[in-house]
């Protein structure tokens, strides 16, 4: 699904990522870990496409193509989403007109039939009780004045509706009081699925003991310096970064 | 819409333009029309065409004499630049287009406006009547507006054009025209006195309450009125009136140069909304061929309690000169003014209001919504003036500007006189830009970065667009997306 082979990327022309390898597979969910700094919102912002984080060397493959060669817009139209680690807001537009607008251009691109708004409020009303989003929020501008655990919600919402083959998670458990992460985090399990890949960024176990991780990445200064199952996580959550040898905070 | 898009877009009206002179649009001088140029000669000629009593032709004159004193005073204060115009090269009488000088069907017509009528949905024929394609059928909104026109008589509502007017009612207009604006109250007010052609007029009796918005829509084929309209709108005491002007649908016009006057009045208890959505052909990427707007529009609150909402969505015209007012004289009345302007490529906008308290609690609200991309110019100018004997007097106004890219201007001049201590006047005003993080946001969400653009300037102007009408409010945020093609990417 995703092979990101030698990943050097900087930002302001200041190298973050040095060389950063990884594999996800169809249908597995992958952990990143790793101090503040490290490089984590930035491989997903390269992931994603996001202006300014240059790639300088290595490469990205999504599905056998060329991720790096595709438009912002196009990667999310053929399934790569990001959960942002600070949802952006957007004053007077609706988080239900939001919705819509980014399901349909994902539905046109499929050449599906664009989804009227009763058709449309039908679907949200599902997927948006199974988060504990009540309809209040979705009549709000999108992000503005929602409180932390409501933006991270929101981010979920969006996910469960578009569906993404390849889903980042920046840190989507940041903030959550400890029932909203536990509904969070049984938004994700729900998406698990065969054809699906997911990266989770995340600080902490208490997600993954939720959402039991495939594999564990340990991102330190731009490179990924150790992986392995999920008992990595806990390792980690004993010992903290220096017991692998790391500074606490590299980069800070 | 990319570079490559937007030339070839361009290149389509260029031709067109071209085409239009193959088809015979520019019509040869008939009989029926008044030579180009203007004097006392070519107000009579428009006056007996049109059959006026006496004292119009003499208003006219009036209005006709003291133009010629403003010589030196067309308005040089708005930010606006454009070439001096020769009033003596335009022609100010034309007779309404005979069928032959129509388009036949909508081959003929731009394929840049029919893909722009596409894009707002507008059905089939009521493209034809906008690109006014002659055609004999009948057409439904025809009969829709025949009926319509006979269920408003029977409440005793006059909406007609205001030649119409002059004939039916010539009482209503002698006493109403120009009570609000008087011909001799600006350069491009007096100049549409001496030569409007024709226009609409509206009154509504006593305690009625029209039951359905009033729009030009409806009499789009009735008269070709675009160049010098006058328009009337007399609320009587407790009615109520929504009124719509203009088209979400660009219209062309072979006149560059547009001054129109609007006069509302509002009586005791009254309200009149009036809602405007001016697209006009704003000229090409370097604004050459677009429409001049100079308009004056004003209300007039005379009786107690009564209200003026003025609601525009100004998209297209080179350049846009106008500043709806409310003179809100009866105690206690309300005056109200939401816009938004938008302008690209080289479009320049000077545009906001006046609200002029002059009875006591008086009350006023401005929200104004500028969004400047490309390398247009947005001005908003606006006075509140407080009056001695407006006690208790109140205005909020607030004015965000949005700029799109880096090469164009927004600008805020609001104007506070306050000659009453009891009054209070709050003035709020931002300039923001699209932020990369709102764009990327939306971009990752699959949004294109053009739709994204459409999307959060329709959040800027939300507290706008939820004033207009149900039926334009759509065709509104469908049009803030179409005129910002090409600013972007
Ligand atoms: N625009 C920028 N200009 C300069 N440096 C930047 C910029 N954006 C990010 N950085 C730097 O890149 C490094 C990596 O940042 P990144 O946000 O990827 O870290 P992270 O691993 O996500 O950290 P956290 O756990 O705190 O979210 C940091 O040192 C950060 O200061
Ligand atoms: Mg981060």
């Amino acid at each position: 699904m995703l092979k990101i082979d030698n990943l050097h990327a900087s930002v302001d022309g200041k190298p973050i990522l040095n060389g950063l390898d990884l594999e996800v597979h169809a249908g597995e969910v992958h952990a990143v870990m790793g101090p503040n700094g490290s490089g984590k919102s930035t491989l997903a912002y390269v992931i994603a496409g996001r202006e300014g984080y240059e790639v300088t060397d290595g490469s990205v493959t999504y599905r056998s193509e060329d991720l790096l060669a595709m438009s912002v817009e196009d990667r999310a139209k053929s399934g790569v989403f990001l959960a942002f680690q600070y949802p952006v807001e957007i004053p007077g537009v609706g988080s239900a007109t939001f919705l819509k607008t980014a399901v349909n251009a994902a539905r046109k691109h499929r050449g599906e039939k664009e989804y009227d708004a009763m058709e449309f409020l039908r679907l949200v009303k599902e997927k948006r009780a199974a988060l504990g989003i009540d309809d209040g929020m979705m009549r709000r501008a999108l992000n503005v004045g929602f409180s932390g655990g409501e933006k991270k919600r929101n981010e979920m919402l969006q996910m469960a509706l578009l569906e993404p083959a390849l889903a980042v998670l920046d840190e989507t458990d940041s903030g959550l009081d400890i029932d909203a992460l536990k509904v969070v985090a049984d938004g994700i399990n729900a998406l698990r699925g065969p054809e699906r890949a997911m990266l989770v960024i995340t600080h902490y176990q208490r997600l993954l003991d939720h959402v039991v991780p495939d594999r564990v990445h340990v991102l330190a200064q731009g490179r990924i310096v150790r992986s392995g199952g999920s008992g990595l996580a806990h390792e980690l959550e004993r010992s903290g970064y220096a017991g692998l040898g790391l500074e606490p905070s590299a980069a800070a | 819409m990319s570079a490559q898009q937007d030339a070839a877009a361009h290149q389509a009206v260029e031709s067109y333009a071209g085409e239009r002179y193959k088809y015979g649009f520019v019509t040869d001088v008939e009989a029926d029309s008044a030579p180009p140029g203007l004097d006392r000669d070519t107000i009579r000629f428009i006056s007996a065409k049109k059959g006026e009593p006496e004292w119009l032709l003499a208003w006219r004159l009036k209005a006709f004499e003291r133009w010629l004193e403003m010589e030196d005073e067309e308005p040089a204060w708005a930010k606006l630049h454009y070439p001096p115009i020769d009033y003596q090269d335009a022609c100010y009488y034309s007779a309404p287009k005979s069928d032959s000088d129509r388009p036949k069907s909508l081959d003929e017509v731009d394929p840049e406006l029919l893909r722009t009528y596409e894009k707002l949905g507008i059905p089939l024929q009521e493209q034809e009547m906008l690109a006014g394609v002659a055609v004999d059928a009948v057409f439904d909104s025809v009969s829709v507006a025949t009926t319509f026109k006979d269920k408003l008589a029977e409440m005793g509502i006059i909406f007609c054009s205001i030649s119409e007017a002059v004939k039916e009612h010539p009482d209503l207009v002698q006493r109403w025209l120009g009570s609000v604006v008087p011909y001799s109250d600006n350069f491009f007010a007096t100049l549409n006195s001496a030569v409007f052609t024709d226009g609409s007029f509206v009154y509504v009796p006593k305690g009625v309450r029209c039951p359905m918005e009033l729009s030009t829509y409806f009499r789009i084929n009735a008269a070709n009125t675009g160049q010098f309209e006058r328009t009337l709108i007399i609320a009587d005491e407790g009615s109520y009136v929504s009124y719509l002007e203009g088209c979400t649908a660009p219209m062309r016009d072979e006149n560059q140069l547009h001054a129109a006057v609007v006069e509302l009045v509002a009586l005791d208890d009254a309200e009149i909304k009036y809602s405007t959505v001016q697209n006009w052909y704003p000229g090409d990427a370097d604004g050459k061929g677009g429409i001049y707007n100079f308009v004056t529009k004003r209300g007039a609150c005379r009786g107690a309690n009564a209200k003026i909402s003025w609601t525009q969505v100004e998209t297209g015209s080179a350049i846009t000169w106008k500043y709806p007012s409310c003179i809100l004289q009866g105690d206690n009345s309300v005056g109200e003014f939401y816009s938004i302007a938008i302008t690209n490529n080289r479009q320049q906008a000077d545009t906001g209001t006046k609200m002029v308290h002059i009875g006591r609690n008086t009350r006023s609200r401005i929200v104004s919504k500028g969004i400047a991309a490309g390398r247009s110019d947005s001005t908003y100018r606006g006075l509140v003036r407080i009056q001695p004997k407006a006690a208790g007097a109140r205005n909020h106004t607030q004015c965000d500007s949005l700029l799109i890219g880096a090469t164009c201007g927004a600008h805020t001049v609001p104007y506070i006189e306050s000659r009453n201590p009891t009054a209070r006047v709050e003035h709020e005003a931002t300039t923001s830009k699209i932020s990369e993080d709102q764009l990327f946001y939306c971009r990752q969400r699959g949004i294109d970065e053009e739709d994204a653009v459409a999307l959060i300037v329709n959040g800027f102007c939300r507290e706008v667009l939820q004033e207009l009408p149900m039926e334009f409010a759509v065709e509104a945020q469908k049009l803030v997306a179409i005129s910002l093609e090409g600013s972007v990417g």
